[in-house]
């Protein structure tokens, strides 16, 4: 499944506008996560979860730099993050329902921050293409 | 789920700062559930669903007016939200899925008017509130 022209076309303009923020975002929401679902520190025993820690923001940047990945191939998500579904799956093993807790934090990430931008007609397009994402990342999910 | 002093104080500071501005919130979180999630437009057939439809910001009204009272009774949420609790389990009937959604969309739509106030830690405790209501609105499904 593919998205839509108009959800593409949505997502790339939010894109161009986070330009190199997207790492500041994706760190926000990850730490919204541990904060509000702490069930999901779980998968980061290994890494300092404090607040303003470096190896969280080095997680987000990760994070960010396969979103812009993926908005750079709408029309092939699962061949662009086919890598990263390889390691979700046999290295990683997240639980799918975790990666919906994360979008949910980082809707309401980019919400705070672009408020004047986050129409429920845009928040549509992301939650879409976050579902891709999801799908492709964790076949079988849902 | 237990509300901590904290998450209690954080809920009522909220909406304490959400003011007379709780119907158009409530409104605001509809139309972003609609949009986003259109299997919820099932339960209001009988609605205008369309944007700034009258209907719709009179059915947001009575959902803040709703939390209002539940802010207002933390500690009992069972007793207070009793009628609500029977009026959704043997007339309504909305999946309980459905009610997680409503929430998504409630935090998305303070955190873009709330800004500075949607803290990780009020996000968290404002999820654990609205996870609390829709489990007493759902208690006596069965």
């Amino acid at each position: 499944m593919v998205l839509e022209a108009a959800d593409q076309a949505a997502v790339r303009a939010l894109w161009l506008k986070l330009g190199s923020n997207v790492g500041v975002y994706t760190t926000e929401a990850l730490e919204r996560t541990f904060l509000a679902f702490p069930s999901t520190k779980t998968y980061f025993l290994h890494l300092d979860l404090s607040p303003g820690s470096a190896q969280v923001r080095a997680h987000g940047q990760k994070v960010a730099d396969a979103l812009t990945l993926a908005v750079d191939h709408l029309d092939d998500l699962p061949g662009a993050l086919s890598a990263l579904r390889e390691l979700h799956a046999h290295k990683l093993r997240v639980d799918p329902v975790k990666f919906k807790l994360l979008v949910h934090c980082l809707l309401v990430t980019l919400a705070r921050h672009y408020p004047g931008d986050f129409s429920p007609s845009l928040q549509a397009s992301l939650d879409k293409f976050l579902s891709h994402v999801i799908s492709a990342l964790v076949p079988n999910c849902h | 789920m237990v509300l901590s002093p904290t998450d209690k104080s954080n809920v009522k500071a909220t909406w304490a700062k959400i003011g007379n501005h709780g119907a158009e919130y409530g409104a605001e979180a509809l139309e972003r559930m609609f949009m986003n999630f259109p299997s919820t437009k099932t339960y209001f057939p009988h609605f205008d669903l369309g944007h700034d439809s009258a209907q719709v910001k009179g059915h947001g009204k009575k959902v803040a007016d709703a939390l209002t009272k539940a802010v207002g009774h933390m500690d009992n949420l069972l007793d207070a939200l009793s009628d609500l609790s029977d009026l959704h389990a043997h007339k309504l009937r909305v999946d309980p899925v459905n009610f997680k959604l409503l929430s998504h969309c409630l935090l998305v739509t303070l955190a873009l008017h709330l800004p500075a106030e949607f803290t990780p830690s009020v996000h968290a405790s404002l999820d654990k509130f609205l996870a609390s209501v829709s489990t007493v609105l759902t208690s006596k499904y069965r």
